[in-house]
């Protein structure tokens, strides 16, 4: 299939930060991380429980924002809690900053007594990051998300998890970090922030260029693979026919 | 002679009429979804003032906030789903005008609400190690376990409440009630947490009615938990109340453009829509319905 579009090659790198999770809670916030999510079900992970995002297991793999057609539990939020504390959950989370050390904020930009922009608010962030695997997806790499230092720490990284003691870094997991760039992780020098590919038609340049802070990278960073000719089928014609992804990551 | 449990049915007036300045009120549902609205608003009409807020909030902490109802809010997000960001909401936290807020990790409310609804001082978690909630509530202790592992663990406060709002989709004249929709969300332990309980509901039903046609696993609330029922139809709108409506995304949407719009803009919002008392709320919805066609 020709014409890979950016959108589906981060479709694919979602997906392949679930492929070797078995048979856990996968929660994706937002589009393309259910369409990771989904992706990978039908491919690497098949045994990977899913939600409607709602209160349901599904059974089967329905397009982005189809109808559940056949469910296979219930998961109303105050189990979702129960699974994070139980620990079988991948959360991809979004992030409105990361920092070089890998925390993540959703709450505040400014100071917090008084927000320059009020966001969302923690959610459920300090509890998924000390509990279960987290992850991060990012539409847009720049400076203004990548910072040195987050405003607010809502996400724990791994540093600020040592620091906390051993209860918070138990189970402190932060895995990988998609963008509309890249791909990344916390496994640089004192687990800071590594760019692991960049995405075809990207060079590791722009991608630093985009970040707020320098990088760790190593020699020879490899190119994101291309989703492959069975992925591209199921991304185009299975889970999203009318190419919402192209809204996340436009061409 | 037997004697049946007593009948609570009341108005939401008269609810509003039994809370007073300073209380700390809950208030169930979940963002958007099931919340309840009509007692929200019989708040904003009155002259409560000075209270703090217990919420996973939707346009309920938006509405309260902007009137300027809430001295101190505790909530994890404030967020209108299909809108991320609450508009009154954030005007109030980027202008200053919320006195004290406690921002808290979504599943901490839970444990919160648990350790009030146990009567216990607190519980042991560990999600708020590490961040950034625990910084901007200096106040919050942590709790080494007394075993062999000596993990340091947060210890969430219990969330005692005066009283508790919910809505759901059916009750009995003395409180059991039963939620139709997809998730109970928090509504029980809300009740539990709480000194006094007030459950609106779409629809009063005979207590045989409860069961009839549903699960008794819906039942999510035995009336020794309730202090006051009030039959208020489409007293969740403009939130989700499944399967008796769905969120009413075009009248959130009016909303959400008034509350991010100029002073006289939201004047106009709410004098169209919360000038009145709820029957005349009610008609201007289904005015702005009809226009909306």
């Amino acid at each position: 299939m020709s014409d890979v579009t950016r959108a589906e090659v981060c479709a694919a790198a979602v997906a392949d930060a679930f492929k070797d999770d078995g048979e856990i809670f996968a929660s994706p916030m937002g589009l393309m991380p259910m369409l990771g999510v989904r992706l990978a079900k039908l491919t690497s992970n098949p045994d990977l429980v899913i939600s409607d995002g709602e209160s349901l297991f599904l059974a089967g793999v329905p397009p982005l924002f189809a109808k559940a057609d056949v469910v296979e539990g219930w998961i109303p939020f105050r189990k979702v809690f129960d699974v994070v504390a139980y620990g079988k959950r991948h959360v991809m989370m979004g992030a409105t900053q990361v920092d070089r050390e890998g925390n993540q904020n959703i709450s505040a930009i400014g100071d917090f007594a008084r927000p320059k922009r009020q966001l969302l608010g923690s959610r459920g962030a300090p509890g998924n990051t000390v509990n279960n695997r987290t992850s991060y997806w990012v539409p847009k790499h720049s400076p203004r998300v990548f910072v040195e230092s987050v405003d607010v720490v809502s996400g724990v990284g791994p540093r600020r998890a040592r620091e906390a003691g051993p209860a918070a870094e138990r189970f402190n997991d932060i895995h990988r970090i998609v963008t509309n760039l890249a791909v990344l992780d916390v496994g640089g020098p004192d687990d800071t922030v590594r760019l692991l590919s960049v995405h075809p038609g990207v060079t590791v340049e722009e991608v630093q260029e985009a970040t707020g802070f320098d990088l760790a990278a190593p020699a020879d960073i490899p190119e994101t693979r291309q989703p492959t000719t069975e992925e591209l089928v199921i991304i185009r014609e299975v889970l999203d026919p009318r190419k919402l992804r192209l809204k996340e990551v436009p061409e | 002679m037997t004697k049946g449990p007593r009948d609570k049915t009341m108005t939401i007036d008269e609810v509003v009429g039994e809370l007073k300045d300073g209380m700390t009120i809950g208030i169930g549902g979940w963002g958007p979804r099931r919340k309840p609205m009509a007692l929200v608003r019989a708040i904003l009409r009155s002259d409560l003032k000075d209270l703090t807020l217990v919420s996973w909030g939707g346009a309920d902490v938006g509405l309260l906030v902007r009137a300027g109802k809430v001295r101190k809010l505790v909530y994890a997000f404030v967020s209108l789903d299909s809108i991320p960001l609450e508009p009154n909401f954030q005007r109030a936290r980027q202008s200053g005008t919320i006195p004290e807020v406690v921002e808290l990790d979504e599943g901490m409310f839970q444990t919160g609400l648990r350790a009030a609804a146990q009567r216990l001082p607190f519980l042991p978690m560990r999600a708020g190690l590490g961040s950034d909630v625990l910084v901007n509530n200096p106040w919050l202790r942590t709790v080494t376990s007394p075993y062999d592992d000596g993990e340091e663990l947060v210890a969430v406060p219990a969330l005692p409440l005066d009283a508790a709002l919910v809505h759901l989709n059916r009750a009995d004249r003395h409180g059991n009630a039963t939620y139709l929709g997809p998730d109970p969300y928090f509504d029980d332990l809300f009740a539990m947490a709480a000194d006094r309980t007030y459950v609106t509901c779409e629809q009063i039903v005979d207590t045989a009615g409860l069961t009839v046609d549903t699960p008794v696993q819906r039942l999510l609330l035995s009336r020794m938990m309730v202090s006051g029922v009030v039959e208020t139809p489409n007293g969740a709108h403009f939130t989700t109340c499944t399967p008796d409506y769905e969120r009413d995304e075009k009248f959130q949407r009016a909303y959400a453009t008034a509350a991010s719009g100029t002073d006289e803009e939201w004047a106009a919002f709410e004098e169209r829509f919360l000038s009145g008392d709820e029957a005349t709320y009610q008609a201007a919805v289904t005015a702005f319905g009809e226009e909306q066609a």
